[in-house]
């Protein structure tokens, strides 16, 4: 087990496409950490640094305090579990597990042993004589893990290891990657595209968008308080809601509605030097029927009246869709955002608004409904670079 | 708009995953020029022994055929020019064999698809013994073309043969043009219709299940969905399997050499050079004839490549010719 | 045709059953003819009775008393094994390098083995006749295989690349991963990936040599180098005055009982290996 520091890494293809650049990580030993952001973001040319499957063009990649630029991947001592598994067709689950502890000449017994002890771990035991291509999904992914942990590595790279399994098997290997990981307590990074994954997994999760490292920090903390409009769209589901808005005298208007500025925003608006034109974000959650809320509470936010869109009923609570009247938000972040998930090809007019509001609402689909909002929790961005005006982080 | 262009200077924008060299300088790593290295490595010896026999040997032809050059009489050896071409394009035997090689080619190749569809649909859909049918279907391509000739040739075989004996005593067939050739083309359809089956069921099982569920649905019924669902999508593995087998046809040898030695003006254009060069022992002539057959097949690959461009899997290979 | 998976009922299946009949007596009538001459008397030969009256070994005897044919024999299996190692060799590493490597000059090879595919054999003979006599090689075994591993190039390489391509290279990053060496990764999980292909290959490239008829009769003069094939052609029988019928049937059984027993006990592999090139082009 060891500490992993990534230190100014920078990946450049040999046609000088830059794929990494200067990525500074520093990684606890035994932590659980997520490297998350939309595909071609440079976090598998990433982890194949760490692995050692690629080269890292500058900067210096130290392992137990070590630098191991130069060292072949046999030599790292680290285990990784590909996406697509990666199993030896022509090996038996037993053989799978095994080969690693062959390869590093490991005496029989011992290799008897860790793989059955492996297979117990992982429940295979009665799967340890079959293919491969005999096995479910789930179990491939299984074997996987399993001769990743036969070594007892120093560390394990995860590459987006649950995303060729159906979403139930997912929801289900993801407790049980976040369990084994405690109980080895060895240090893991984890690739993945998924940002529930990331949020329910991680001790912390590294954000990267076009090979720059945007944010590092606990799932909540960059949940609550995103350096930028692409993490505040990125974390969370549904996203942020994002409008545009302008700051004059005090006031945001919107085409919400026209909201006083807290004090607390206020305050973080004239250190950040904040511009007129803003974008202004929302998450589903700090929304809220206004007919169940008492005045006091009414005061500390604005209300807007739309009409139902689309009515999603939770049980434990309700999604309301509304579109307004006005034009989107636009910034190459929300722009890359939108491509991530697929959004851009939906022909949309107006800004479309997502709602969380309680199950007790009264609210009916077709029907006009009146909104609260909260004041304090209204992030605003600046469109120009994205940064968080409102960003209240150390 | 302007919004956009501020965007992508910002700290965080995307610039950083622009290719910074652009397409105009490609600096290569070690390990590109590595993997250069390695694969041209690889292919030397392959490409070399397919140049070194076939390349230089053409444009040797090409010289040969230019030449007076008959082994009979070596002294005689002269630069002669298109002379030998003159002498082969005026006359009549070549013609023959070459309409002989063309009625042969385009029957045979005729028959080949229609029965080779047939097998492979077959083969593909059968819903008992797919595997003895598979297995057996194979026998054809395997055997070697002269035995299977043999066959074909004593069967027909007056007296020897089953089949002589089936269609009428004393007719010596093999010795007559018009049954003789219908034989050749027999012969040759046996041979190849299993692997034009082969090429064809690689391209029929490409055609989506569900597609053809969808026809179902639409109101298509089987023929219907042969002909507008399973030959659009097979088109291309259609078009590769004709283009082999026609150059393939055209090249017809072993079983006129057995069958009918040519007898009968039943020649093929390869029959005539082999004659011309082993038997005549004529190399210019033979030369001559070895680029003739080259330039057509040549213009037929040619054709095949324009007329069906693009949808000919492979086509960029051959498009490059 | 194109039936969609319905009822499996017998009806449909007998008429299967008999299209599948057709296909087997198409296939094995005139291989089942020349084995019915080759095991018939001298004096039932010419009786055109598809089955046998009398049968006999007396022909698989004779032939192998003479030494044309054990000599033919001798050299089409040492011909065609010798081409099939060095074009499969061969074919391998430009296979390899084509499925897995980026280089220029690749689309050059293919499109230069995709000429040689297509490339008309006899337009080959009358240069290769007057070369090969000036430097030696006519009537020779390298004579023959020279010519053989050319045209069995281009159907190795297109095979093999295409089973190549088949390989889950992320494999070989996953070994690495697992503390193998390079050469670990190649010898412990490429190569019995890759062994597959390669012997699918070696039997098509080993079917095209042992058919080969054009360049044999061309390129040998005598029993020294000629193959079954060439030499069927110029049999006269055990005895100068004797009906060669009887000799060319049982020596053209002879070559054929390697190919039958590569078909049985290989077909999948073959049809797979004739396909995949097919498809993927």
């Amino acid at each position: 087990m060891a500490e992993i520091v990534l230190d100014k890494v920078t990946k450049r293809y040999p046609d000088g496409a830059l794929a990494v650049s200067d990525v500074d990580i520093e990684i606890a030993d035994g932590e659980f950490i997520i490297l998350v952001g939309p595909s071609g973001c440079g976090k598998s040319t990433t982890l194949n640094m760490i692995a050692g499957l690629e080269d890292i063009t500058s900067g210096e990649l130290r392992i137990g305090g070590n630098r191991v630029n130069e060292r072949a991947p046999k030599d790292r001592d680290i285990a990784m579990v590909f996406q697509s598994y990666a199993l030896y067709p022509h090996m038996t689950v037993r053989e799978n597990m095994a080969f690693p502890l062959r390869l590093a000449k490991v005496d029989n017994a011992t290799v008897e042993r860790k793989v059955n002890d492996a297979a117990e771990i992982l429940d295979l035991t009665q799967h340890l004589d079959r293919r491969p291509a005999n096995l479910s999904g789930g179990q491939r992914q299984r074997v996987a893990m399993g001769r990743a942990i036969v070594r007892s590595p120093k560390a394990f790279l995860m590459d987006e290891p649950l995303s060729n399994l159906d979403a139930k098997l997912r929801v289900q290997m993801r407790t049980s990657v976040s369990r084994l990981q405690k109980q080895l307590g060895t240090t893991m990074v984890y690739v993945t595209h998924d940002q529930v994954e990331a949020m329910t997994l991680g001790d912390r999760v590294v954000v990267m968008r076009g090979g720059v490292v945007q944010q590092i920090g606990a799932p909540q903390y960059l949940y609550d308080h995103p350096s930028n409009l692409f993490v505040a769209g990125f974390i969370g589901s549904p996203s942020m809601n994002f409008l545009p808005a302008t700051l004059e005298d005090g006031t945001l208007r919107s085409s919400l509605a026209e909201l006083p500025l807290t004090d607390r925003i206020r305050k973080l608006l004239e250190s950040a030097d904040a511009p007129r034109e803003v974008i202004m974000g929302v998450r589903p959650e700090h929304f809220e029927d206004a007919a169940l809320l008492d005045d006091a509470s009414r005061a500390r936010g604005a209300t807007f009246t739309g009409q139902v869109d689309v009515l999603e009923s939770m049980g434990s609570d309700k999604y309301a869709y509304f579109t307004l009247s006005g034009e989107q938000a636009t910034s190459a972040e929300l722009a890359e955002l939108a491509a991530d998930v697929g959004s851009a090809d939906v022909p949309t007019s107006g800004i479309q608004l997502v709602t969380r509001i309680s199950a007790a609402s009264p609210a009916r689909l077709g029907q006009s409904a009146e909104i609260w909002f909260d004041a304090d929790k209204v992030q605003l961005f600046d469109p120009s670079s994205g940064r968080n005006l409102t960003f209240a982080g150390e | 708009m302007s919004m956009q262009s501020d965007m992508s200077q910002s700290v965080i924008g995307a610039d950083a995953v622009k290719r910074s060299g652009g397409r105009g300088k490609v600096v290569l790593s070690e390990g590109k020029k590595a993997e250069r290295k390695l694969g041209l490595m690889l292919i030397a010896p392959a490409a070399i022994v397919m140049v070194a026999v076939t390349g230089w040997p053409i444009i040797y032809s090409v010289w040969l055929s230019l030449q007076r050059f008959d082994l009979r009489f070596p002294e005689k050896q002269a630069f002669v020019g298109l002379e030998n071409y003159g002498t082969v394009l005026s006359n009549g035997y070549w013609w023959t064999a070459f309409g002989v090689t063309s009625l042969i080619t385009v029957v045979s190749v005729v028959f080949e698809l229609v029965l080779g569809m047939g097998l492979a649909l077959i083969m593909h859909r059968t819903l008992v013994g797919r595997g003895l049918v598979r297995t057996v279907a194979l026998i054809p391509y395997g055997i070697v073309t002269v035995v299977a000739a043999f066959s074909w040739r004593y069967a027909w075989t007056d007296g020897t043969g089953y089949l002589a004996s089936l269609f009428g005593q004393d007719q010596a067939l093999l010795t007559q043009r018009v049954p003789a050739l219908a034989i050749i083309i027999l012969a040759e359809v046996w041979k190849t219709v299993p692997f034009m089956a082969l090429l064809l069921m690689a391209g029929l099982a490409l055609v989506p299940e569900d597609l053809l569920k969808a026809a179902a649905m639409d109101g298509a019924n089987g023929w219907q969905r042969f002909t507008k669902v399973m030959i659009p999508v097979m088109k291309p593995a259609i078009l590769v399997a004709l283009l082999f087998r026609t150059l393939d046809a055209f090249r017809i040898f072993d079983n006129i050499f057995i069958l009918t030695s040519g007898a009968q003006n039943t020649s093929s254009v390869s029959m005539q050079t082999y004659n011309n060069l082993i038997k005549g022992l004529n190399l210019g002539i033979g030369a001559t004839m070895a680029v003739l057959i080259f330039i057509t097949v040549a213009i037929i690959a040619f054709v095949f490549v324009k007329l069906f461009g693009t949808a000919a899997p492979g086509s960029d290979q051959e498009g490059r010719r | 045709m194109a039936g969609l998976g319905g009822t499996e009922t017998l009806g449909r299946k007998s008429r299967w059953a008999i299209l599948d009949l057709v296909v087997v007596v198409y296939a094995l009538v005139p291989v089942l003819w020349i084995m019915s001459l080759s095991f018939k008397t001298t004096k039932t030969l010419t009786d055109g009775n598809f089955i046998p009256r009398e049968w006999t070994l007396d022909n698989y005897k004779a032939i192998f008393q003479t030494s044309e044919f054990v000599r033919a024999l001798g050299n089409s299996i040492g011909i065609a094994i010798i081409s099939t190692v060095i074009a499969v060799v061969l074919g391998t590493m430009a296979a390899y390098a084509v499925a897995r490597l980026d280089f220029p000059g690749k689309k050059a090879l293919v499109g230069v083995s995709l000429l040689v595919a297509m490339f008309p054999q006899v337009s080959l003979v009358s240069p290769l006749f007057e070369i090969e006599r000036s430097v030696g090689l006519f009537n020779t075994w390298p004579g023959l295989i020279l010519p053989y591993i050319t045209f069995a190039l281009p159907l190795s390489i297109y095979t093999l690349s295409a089973f190549f391509r088949e390989i889950p290279w992320e494999l070989e990053k996953a070994a690495k991963m697992d503390g193998a060496t390079p050469a670990q990764a190649f010898r412990k999980v490429i190569a019995p990936l890759a062994a597959p292909g390669v012997f699918t290959t070696a039997i098509l490239v080993f079917i095209l040599c042992w058919n080969d008829f054009l360049f044999a009769i061309s390129l040998t003069s005598t029993s020294a180098s000629r193959t079954v094939p060439a030499a069927l052609s110029f049999f006269t029988g055990a005895s100068q005055f004797e009906d060669p019928t009887g000799s060319i049937s049982a020596a053209a059984v002879v070559i054929t009982v390697p190919i039958i027993v590569f078909v049985l006990l290989f077909q999948r592999r073959i049809v797979a290996g004739l396909t995949s090139g097919a498809v993927k082009g």
